[in-house]
């Protein structure tokens, strides 16, 4: 359990990781680039209307509901992903799938969902209404919709990070720790959850992140975040200078959060990976069972059968007015071709960063690591306006075609692929890699043989999250795609934006059911049934 | 090690496709007049048709980049010169403003300017009202007489409107709407109205539409919107109570804002963008945005009806403020609008 400082690929980082992941680095930072061109230096025009007090109270209101959204998602995220992955809990394949479910529904679907259901005059209230007289639901503009939508869009990362990791947890450390007499719970709160910590703090971050720069959620539950004000200086001043110093406000503010995060992190790393490939067996949850049966059932009934709820009520109204249902298919395939290849790309381009920061510990690779987050949480529209930026001028044939679209999954979605990547390493004892290298394997091949499978899951996790992520964006989709590239999330966008919900509704329905298969494939490999690793 | 096969297969097809897709994807010579590309700020579930028929006629292909009217012309400028655009084609004369003050649109001659009247045309020449949306009082006909709703803007300062209208303070219209009253009234009267208004506490909307949707569950009572969401409603909706209040004819609510086009400076079809332009001012295509189902835009161009039971254009003076106006006033607005406390 210690952590390991071994110079298993020597002691300085070899060029063939550190290139491609200087590379990396630069292309997340592009947008960074362009906000610090169009912002100007301190005291040009555009920073004299990011105002102090106003904007102070824009961090304030940011902050506060990022520090809400990530402590309710790690509440509702961690026992969920230690149900499905470590018990005997009836049906937990199902329920790991449709917990994760949630993932890629755009966070603008959830809070129109939320709406339609919870808000004035919903359905909610109309059940209420006849048999109890509820004329009133308590608000939900504001923050607690903010908190809901978003908690249901983003609470699947610290799941999924999280089961990754219990998935690869060793149990030879939880049942030392029994034979030594600790209780269950005392196992789970001393050494379960510590080995944990790496990945929960990972899911956190993505979590953070995602909720720094959504827009979608805030705008429609009307809360004066910082990403609201940012797209009301494109969107009504039409004044790209000050929305640029207003995005690098947030810039600073994704700073703290991932300084934060890798401080949490780095408090005590542990290693947990099986030594020699292992079935942890299930626990058995005896009269547990029920309540635990309970709480998934709150869980994936209010966070994914709600909004679907919301939106087969809505495709149903629309077959009630004789309109006919046409299922975006085409679109469905350009959505699961682009997002594929934004998900290999992205993996692709993490693992060098993600080894160079775990296996050559120095200041430089640990700054670079953390760069790679630190503009990715900015809102959809400043990626993609960077990118045009960028692309207009020196991008040449590329300009708005599929190459220059999955470049910007890959700047915009880097970041999820990187936390699960390095989580994944994380738990692979270098002892391990020691014992390639002693056996004569090069330093490339002990990579490739030994160190990337076992931290397997934790790769596939940052390919599923890139792939989840790319399927329902939509700014940079709307901006760089090649013309008439129609995915899913731009279908939705098309309906919603003329507020034809009963069309929305299918083309959600049918992203949700697409990205299913996949979501099965990732969460469904539990420990006991997956083939070992290595 | 099946992890790392699957990692392999997809780095192979990722660099498969790539090379495909830049060869395949590549945009084809500029010069060629056989195709024309729009960025397009309306709706494509609405505008479509039009440009299919556009196609039918001309034989000249339309790719049309369909997104957010602010979005597309923030895309414009940074684009600048290198812009493969033609043609924008905007939802508001703010959008358009925003690219014509950057220099980004070309004048557009007199034979198309001439088309519409002179207060739906850039005061530059830059770019061209295409059709009009009036600001209407949208009501729930079970919460409200007709005849009780009030003659003008100032009625809705009255207690009786307390915790019932509805607002969309970030919207784009509404915010004209209120520019055009600071230019008709005066800063202190609009200051003025908007702090009562304030006190009458509103429900604040994103859309207009959402404030439609608001009115037919009885959320609220009264809406500040553009006339046309309410046959939008309809469509999705066909008997939710709700119906539309035009102001009488001066009152600054009264104010008509237009979708408009104009021809990207850093084209090189700018004659055949031009054509477009033109044949999106003719009666056909005038037509049908003013009586497509679900829609009844104010149609621009002189001797083309309005959809029945509209007031005529002519009827909707609005403050009389020339609305190429309001975009350099916006700024302003918003000011006020963030003092008195409705946006941030």
């Amino acid at each position: 359990m210690t952590s390991g400082r071994a110079a298993v690929f020597g002691r300085r980082a070899p060029l063939f990781l550190a290139l491609p992941a200087l590379l990396a680095v630069g292309a997340v930072l592009l947008p960074l680039v362009y906000l610090t061109l169009r912002a100007g230096p301190p005291g040009s025009a555009a920073w004299e209307l990011v105002e102090p007090g106003p904007t102070a109270d824009l961090v304030a209101a940011t902050a506060l509901l990022v520090c809400a959204v990530v402590a309710a998602t790690v509440a509702v995220g961690v026992p969920l992903a230690w149900l499905v992955a470590r018990t005997d809990l009836p049906g937990r394949r199902l329920w790991a799938v449709a917990a994760a479910l949630p993932l890629v529904i755009p966070s603008y679907v959830s809070a129109l969902a939320l709406l339609g259901a919870l808000g004035p005059r919903g359905l909610l209230q109309d059940v209420l209404e006849e048999p109890f007289g509820v004329e009133r639901l308590p608000e939900i503009y504001g923050f607690p919709g903010a908190l809901l939508a978003l908690t249901i869009s983003t609470y699947p990362y610290v799941f999924l990070l999280t089961a990754a990791a219990l998935r690869g947890l060793d149990p030879a450390l939880e049942e030392a720790a029994q034979s030594l007499g600790s209780s269950r719970a005392g196992v789970f709160f001393r050494v379960t959850l510590p080995s944990l910590r790496p990945s929960i703090a990972a899911g956190a971050l993505l979590v953070a992140l995602y909720a720094l720069s959504d827009f979608g959620a805030v705008s429609l539950m009307q809360y004066d975040a910082l990403t609201r004000s940012v797209y009301l200086r494109y969107q009504a001043l039409f004044d790209r200078n000050s929305a640029a110093a207003l995005a690098l406000v947030l810039v600073a503010l994704t700073a703290a959060v991932v300084l934060a995060e890798g401080w949490v992190r780095r408090a005590r790393t542990v290693r947990t990976s099986p030594g020699s490939a292992r079935r942890p067996a299930p626990i058995a949850l005896g009269r547990w069972r029920w309540a635990a049966l309970a709480f998934c059932a709150l869980v994936v009934g209010s966070f994914l059968a709600l909004p679907v709820g919301v939106l087969a009520y809505w495709t149903a109204r629309g077959l009630e007015l004789g309109k006919p249902v046409d299922l975006p298919w085409s679109e469905a395939g350009n959505s699961v071709f682009a997002s594929g290849l934004a998900a290999g790309a992205a993996v692709v381009a993490v693992v060098p960063l993600a080894v160079l920061a775990q296996r050559f510990p120095a200041l430089w690779t640990r700054a670079l690591e953390r760069l790679a987050y630190v503009s990715n949480a900015l809102p959809g529209i400043v990626v993609a306006l960077a990118l045009v930026f960028f692309g207009a001028r020196y991008g040449g044939v590329l300009y708005q075609t599929l190459a220059i679209l999955i470049f910007a999954y890959v700047v915009r979605f880097l970041p999820q692929a990187l936390a699960a990547v390095s989580a994944g390493l994380g738990a692979v004892s270098p002892r391990v890699e020691e014992a390639g290298r002693t056996l004569g394997r090069g330093r490339a091949r002990v990579l490739v043989s030994v160190t990337l499978p076992l931290a397997a899951p934790g790769v596939l996790t940052g390919a599923a999250l890139v792939f989840l992520s790319a399927m329902k964006e939509l700014p940079a989709t709307l901006l760089l795609r090649p013309i008439g590239f129609d995915t899913l999330a731009v279908e939705i966008w098309t309906a919603t934006s003329v507020d034809a919900y009963s069309e929305a509704a299918p083309a959600a329905l049918l992203l949700i059911g697409v990205a299913a298969p996949f979501v099965y494939a990732l969460a469904a490999r539990l420990p006991w049934e997956a083939a070992a690793p290595g | 090690m099946t992890a790392l096969v699957r990692l392999g297969l997809v780095v192979a097809v990722l660099a498969a496709s790539l090379t495909a897709s830049v060869t395949a994807a590549g945009r084809p010579a500029a010069l060629q007049a056989t195709k024309l590309v729009v960025y397009s700020g309306r709706e494509e579930r609405f505008v479509k048709p039009l440009f299919e028929t556009y196609t039918r006629l001309t034989g000249i292909e339309l790719e049309i980049r369909y997104g957010d009217s602010a979005e597309l012309a923030a895309t414009l400028l940074e684009e600048g010169s290198n812009s493969p655009a033609d043609v924008f084609f905007a939802q508001d004369a703010g959008a358009l403003g925003a690219v014509a003050a950057k220099g980004r649109l070309a004048v557009l001659p007199a034979t198309t300017l001439n088309r519409v009247p002179k207060r739906f045309r850039a005061p530059g020449k830059r770019w061209i009202g295409v059709t009009g949306r009036a600001r209407v009082i949208a009501f729930n006909t079970d919460a409200v007489k007709r005849s009780e709703l009030p003659k003008t803007i100032w009625g809705l300062t009255q207690r009786r409107w307390k915790g019932r209208i509805g607002l969309p303070p970030t919207n784009a219209s509404f915010q004209a709407f209120v520019t055009a009253m600071r230019l008709k009234v005066g800063d202190e009267r609009t200051r003025a109205w908007l702090v009562a208004i304030r006190e009458n506490e509103p429900k604040l909307y994103a859309r207009n539409s959402q404030i439609l949707t608001a009115l037919a569950r009885r959320e609220i009572e009264v809406g500040l919107v553009n006339h046309y969401y309410l046959y939008q409603l309809k469509e999705e909706q066909p008997n939710a109570p709700v119906a539309n209040y035009f102001l009488t004819r001066r009152d600054p609510g009264a104010l008509l804002n237009v979708a408009g086009a104009g021809v990207v400076s850093a084209s090189e079809r700018r004659v055949q963008a031009t054509r477009f332009i033109n044949f999106l001012l003719s009666r056909g295509a005038q037509q049908f945005f003013a009586t497509s189902p679900g829609r009844a835009e104010y149609p621009l161009v002189r001797g083309v009806q309005p959809r029945a039971g509209l007031p005529a254009l002519a009827k909707i003076q609005g403050a009389g403020v020339n609305i190429g106006r309001l975009g350099r006033e916006l700024e302003a607005t918003l000011r006020m609008l963030n003092e008195v406390g409705f946006t941030r």
